[in-house]
């Protein structure tokens, strides 16, 4: 398994070096989205308007902080779910969306939509964040402010821990379970 | 009849909310230590490095160990010979969710189901009642996260699919399951009862300590059995592979209708975030 440092906007050659299992230290901006936000986004799209950031190269985060407390730049910060935003990721990946981070997962459109855009999933360690809140350096509320811990973030990332999940090549990273212990 | 004050309450329950987001129980950080040193794949003992690390940065930050702080969840046992004054108990217990959400800057997870309105403050929770006899007031609280509660499940059988019938139902449940709750995950198992009854035990089966036995023998060597199948299905920690695809079951058993075999599977993240008071 490799490891790489990337940068976003990601490009497609960054997506096309990953393979399920290696380790990717991201810095940049990514945004976070979560349920609520992704039917805001299409609403957005349906309605032909613009969106309140750029989907090329962009890297979305699945995550609803918990609230900053004084002299931090946010709260606890890990992944939510990740198969409650399938519905909307292959429409994402084919505007320009290049990597989703979550954990948990995927539909077989969501891995097809990444095998046809050079897309990627990450995960982050579920459950670890207070830990991964230690990457993000700054965040700012950029849209859908009423939306709470849903709302969209633009997040200043540095060396993010992730692991490639799912590749742009159909490789998958979960195990299957053995499951003859159950016939 | 002995009084206990409102405020008292309050504080107790506002204490629990933030102490057990910030605080991973002991009971659970050494049965992940545990866990950590029977692993042999480095991807699973690095995820559990994670999860022991991030339990002490949020110990010394007072960040919460997850995002996710949960829907506060409390069973609370009310003695026959006491009273709460200075407020209606349900009222008390939501004041001090309410307190505790916000002074602990957790977030507050608490929406309407349809409009998804957040509602703001961490409530209404979750609250079950019982009495019991004695003067003394017992709240259990838990933090209890979306993703695993997702993962959870109530079913029917028929009776005559017993124990092998219960026992394949958790299994493929937890191997459905798979990555989305954040193995290694607690199971809470309630057999019996009724079908909205099934589902509660196994909720307050989750308050139990990881590191308690079954009082009932024959209950204890089913955990025991269970937790054993459970791990063999190799999910691992976040389901990178691994010995430790659970930290334990839990299982309360109650009778039910002649006709009936309810069983429900609560699922449970690692981040098993509890605490219980007595005043």
């Amino acid at each position: 398994m490799a490891e790489y440092k990337l940068t976003t906007p990601l490009t497609d050659a960054d997506m096309e070096q990953l393979k399920a299992g290696d380790v990717v230290f991201l810095s940049g901006t990514i945004h976070s989205a979560r349920d609520a936000a992704h039917k805001k986004l299409f609403e957005l799209l349906d309605a032909g308007k613009e969106l309140p950031f750029d989907l090329a190269g962009s890297a979305i985060y699945y995550v609803g902080p918990s609230p900053a407390p004084p002299g931090r730049p946010i709260g606890a910060a890990g992944p939510t779910t990740s198969y409650r935003m399938d519905t909307y990721a292959p429409r994402l990946y084919d505007l320009g969306m290049k990597a989703s981070i979550g954990k948990g997962k995927r539909s077989d459109e969501v891995k097809a939509a990444m095998e046809t855009n050079k897309g990627v999933y990450f995960g982050a360690t579920g459950g670890a964040g207070a830990l991964l809140s230690n990457s993000i350096v700054e965040s700012t509320i950029i849209a859908f402010d009423e939306l709470g811990p849903e709302a969209i973030r633009a997040m200043k990332v540095k060396d993010f821990p992730l692991l490639v999940i799912n590749d742009c090549y159909g490789g998958e990273l979960y195990v299957k379970p053995n499951l003859d212990t159950a016939e | 009849m002995r009084e206990i004050q409102a405020e008292d309450v309050v504080e107790a329950v506002a204490g629990m909310c933030m102490k057990a987001n910030t605080e991973l129980p002991k009971d659970v950080r050494n049965k992940i230590e545990q866990a950590m040193a029977e692993e042999t794949s480095s991807a699973a003992k690095e995820v559990l490095r994670q999860l022991l690390e991030n339990a002490d940065l949020a110990m010394e930050t007072k960040l919460p160990l997850c995002q996710d702080c949960g829907l506060a969840v409390l069973f609370v046992e009310v003695g026959d010979d006491c009273k709460v004054v200075g407020g209606n108990l349900r009222d008390v217990i939501n004041e001090g969710v309410r307190k505790g959400y916000a002074d602990g800057y957790l977030r507050k997870s608490c929406c309407d189901p349809l409009t998804r309105a957040n509602t703001g403050d961490g409530t209404p929770a979750v609250i079950h009642f019982d009495l019991v006899p004695g003067d003394k007031l017992k709240i259990f609280y838990m933090a209890k996260g979306g993703g695993s509660e997702n993962m959870s499940r109530v079913t029917m059988l028929a009776p005559a699919q017993g124990w092998e019938g219960i026992k394949k139902y958790v299994i493929n449940r937890v191997a459905e399951a798979g990555p989305n709750p954040c193995p290694p995950t607690i199971i809470g198992i309630g057999v019996g009862g009724t079908f909205d009854h099934a589902a509660k035990i196994a909720k307050k089966s989750l308050m139990r300590d990881l590191d308690d036995t079954h009082p009932d023998p024959e209950i204890a060597a089913l955990e025991k059995e269970l937790e054993e199948a459970l791990n063999e299905l190799g999910i691992g920690p976040m389901a990178l592979g691994g010995k430790t695809t659970v930290l334990g079951v839990k299982i309360t058993m109650e009778s039910c209708h002649l006709a009936s075999l309810p069983l429900a599977v609560n699922v449970q993240c690692h981040s098993q975030r509890h605490e219980e008071v007595v005043l």
